[in-house]
């Protein structure tokens, strides 16, 4: 019965190795799409350039995996990605974006200066689409396949390393 | 000298803009104009967690996404859908992540039944220690 005492003192440690393993080895704050492997929700997006179509929901399922890459002119790991994109776009991926809250002008401008691997741009101006897509933030990617079921979604930029799983994830959605 | 114009350039450096250049949604930091449906809408709002920053809800968080939410909560609360109807619809998306309030999911079960386990700690040792009084 004596050891009884050291209860509240075994909690303590334990509750404090608890805070300290917290400390150490903070959790992933990311907030993943509840949408994946699920169609994607109906929506359509005036376009976000007069030089290009705008995008809607029946664009994505045309029978092919297309990456839908959600963007923004003043999103400053954007001007990164898109090298990458275009990078994509020489294999043969189609990629379409979505410009969240943004300007024709900002957006054209953003273009012309890192290059522009988009097929479609949808202008998002209230992040509504975004939303509806359960994406928290830019620059996200998701792959959609052929009959627009989300497959796969990317948080944060899709960088040089991550080239061949987004490749396997759109020759999986084929 | 290269210290000096080091420190020279940290103080023209400028944060990184993060913010894009449209202004706040319409509804975002505008009341209803029913106040039964307004405060349908900030009970929600206080109850639906910003996904940027992570331990506010969108009704106190300055975010930008928290502003559209916040509109997409009085828009559709004004056209008339049920508070229930929008918080299931936001779940379906981010997951019970997203709302503040409790579930009555395995996961949280724990939670409900913490107080009752509580209150049977508690008469246990008052039962200890009326005995020990009375000895």
């Amino acid at each position: 019965m004596r050891a009884v005492r050291f209860v509240p003192l075994a909690l303590l440690a334990l509750l404090l190795a608890g805070l300290v393993w917290r400390l150490a080895t903070p959790g992933d704050t990311t907030v993943g799409s509840k949408l994946q492997g699920q169609p994607v929700p109906a929506f359509a997006l005036a376009a976000a350039l007069r030089a290009k179509p705008g995008l809607s929901a029946a664009d994505l399922a045309g029978g092919k995996p297309r990456l839908v890459n959600i963007f923004a002119s003043w999103c400053v790991p954007c001007i990164g990605e898109v090298k990458v994109l275009q990078a994509l776009k020489a294999r043969g991926v189609a990629i379409d974006g979505i410009a969240v809250r943004d300007r024709a002008e900002d957006v054209a401008d953003f273009l012309a200066r890192n290059g522009d691997p988009y097929e479609r741009i949808g202008s998002d101006p209230q992040s509504g689409v975004q939303i509806s897509l359960g994406s928290s933030g830019v620059p996200e990617s998701f792959v959609v396949d052929g009959r627009g079921v989300i497959r796969y979604q990317h948080i944060g930029a899709i960088e040089q390393a991550d080239m061949p799983l987004i490749m396997a994830k759109l020759e999986d959605a084929k | 000298m290269k210290r000096v114009v080091l420190a020279l350039a940290l103080m023209a450096a400028w944060p990184a803009l993060a913010d894009s250049n449209l202004p706040p949604a319409f509804w975002s930091d505008r009341q209803l104009p029913d106040p039964r449906q307004e405060a349908q809408a900030q009970a929600l709002m206080d109850e639906i967690r910003c996904l940027v920053c992570q331990g506010q809800s969108i009704a106190d968080s300055n975010a930008e996404l928290a502003g559209d939410m916040r509109d997409l909560v009085r828009r559709r609360i004004a056209a008339g859908e049920k508070p229930a109807a929008i918080r299931s619809w936001l779940v379906q998306r981010y997951g019970s992540w997203i709302s503040y309030k409790p579930t009555d999911e395995p996961a949280a079960w724990p939670l409900w039944l913490a107080p009752l386990g509580l209150l049977l700690v508690g008469a246990f040792l008052l039962r200890h220690r009326i005995r020990l009084r009375r000895s």
